[in-house]
């Protein structure tokens, strides 16, 4: 039985084994170090202060929602340049060469990087809560806060523009 | 020139990541084996991802950042705390992690390092950072620290002696969160950082081309940071010190 609210040990324990990937997903959105460290220390105060509303279950998204909610509301009214024209509607471009020799022929490993940082917002989360943090659907959507159906057609799109940008490169 | 089956894209991918049972992976393998564009599909994703995983390097978070929020875990949740932390230890079983809690917030005991008040006046200088709450008037200012911060800074405003309050954010110095309000004078900003505590004002000094200026008065210790020069900042302490 917890007094008044939760005691901070508790906060340490549960919430800081996740900062790395709290500080990941705000670099990811926001683009900019310092910027991420700006959001990610909001957000883990904004979590200390509702950690008594948490009720134990996948701290990780839990963290990450708060995370990504401090990242948006930084981001809004800000459009970034580096941020693609997206067009949902294209096709895969034509498979005709293995996969292997589509993306050997892109030389540099900050290629692939530079590519996912200009992906749409929206995309870029859902690859990076699917590729580098290895989340489950169910856990980015809730932490997208979108349906798992719209998190599979994100995390599709996303794909489908880097593999595109990877032939248009070569 | 072959396309995977549109309705099979989704399917393939949720094999990708592991999502689909095995039922519906093995009716999904036995078309793929059979339709080339799904196939290639199925490869492009398989190599997107060993790539994606090999190449894009998750940095870890600052040691400084831990360190900051280690701290600020372990002095206690700025948000309504303060009277719980008033409050004579409790003989429950949080009385303990309590009186820790109490230790601290009484006793921040040493001297904040010169060079963490200027960093963090540097930092605050970038783009958007210098301020969370903007406003010129410190009654905007002062109430937004309330459930932030387990005490309350005095905000006092000089705009009358040439130095209007621009506004107001928090920052962490020493380990601990403390309030940073910041003033103006011409074009330069002033950084006020405040925090309770007892240790004597270090006089004026200068850090990496920035002035330091400190005074401690009634439990508050108080660190004015700026590039303004040492006669002017100097000023702006004993004005403030001056006002009731």
């Amino acid at each position: 039985m917890k007094p008044a609210g939760a005691p901070d040990a508790d906060f340490a324990r549960v919430a800081l084994p996740h900062l790395d990937a709290a500080f990941n997903l705000a670099r990811w959105l926001m683009r900019d170090p310092v910027a991420a460290e700006d959001v990610v220390q909001d957000a883990m105060l904004r979590a200390m202060r509702f950690f008594s509303g948490f009720r134990g279950e996948n701290p990780r998204a839990w963290l990450l929602q708060i995370v990504r909610t401090t990242a948006y509301s930084r981001l809004a009214g800000v459009r970034d340049a580096r941020e693609a024209a997206f067009d949902p509607a294209a096709e895969l471009a034509d498979p005709a060469d293995t996969p292997e020799v589509v993306l050997q022929r892109v030389e540099g490993e900050a290629v692939l990087a530079t590519a996912l940082a200009a992906l749409p917002t929206e995309l870029r989360e859902c690859l990076v809560l699917r590729e580098l943090e290895e989340m489950s659907y169910r856990d980015i959507a809730r932490v997208t806060e979108v349906p798992i159906g719209t998190v599979m057609s994100r995390l599709f799109r996303a794909r489908e523009a880097l593999l595109r940008h990877g032939k248009t490169l070569a | 020139m072959t396309q995977c089956c549109p309705d099979k894209r989704l399917l393939i991918q949720a094999h990708h990541d592991g999502e689909l049972d095995a039922a519906a992976s093995a009716a999904l393998m036995a078309h793929v084996a059979e339709c080339p564009g799904c196939a290639a599909l199925q490869a492009e994703l398989a190599v997107l991802s060993r790539r994606l995983r090999a190449e894009v390097v998750a940095e870890p978070a600052p040691e400084t950042l831990r360190r900051r929020l280690t701290a600020a875990a372990a002095v206690g949740r700025p948000a309504n705390d303060t009277r719980r932390l008033a409050r004579p230890i409790a003989s429950f079983g949080v009385g303990a992690l309590l009186a820790a809690s109490l230790v601290l917030v009484l006793m921040p005991g040493r001297e904040a390092p010169m060079d963490e008040l200027v960093a963090g006046h540097v930092r605050a200088l970038q783009p958007g950072h210098l301020t969370d709450v903007l406003s010129t008037d410190q009654h905007t200012v002062k109430p937004w620290f309330d459930g932030r911060l387990d005490f309350a800074p005095p905000v006092k405003d000089l705009a009358a002696q040439g130095f209007p309050l621009v506004g107001g954010r928090l920052d962490y110095i020493g380990n601990r969160a403390v309030a940073a309000l910041v003033y103006r004078r011409d074009r330069h900003p002033i950084d006020l950082f405040v925090w309770p505590g007892t240790e004597p004002g270090p006089g004026a000094r200068v850090r990496q081309g920035y002035n330091v200026e400190g005074w401690t008065e009634g439990g508050m210790v108080f660190r004015a940071v700026s590039d303004l020069d040492a006669a002017d900042l100097a000023a702006f302490g004993r004005m403030w010190r001056a006002l009731p």
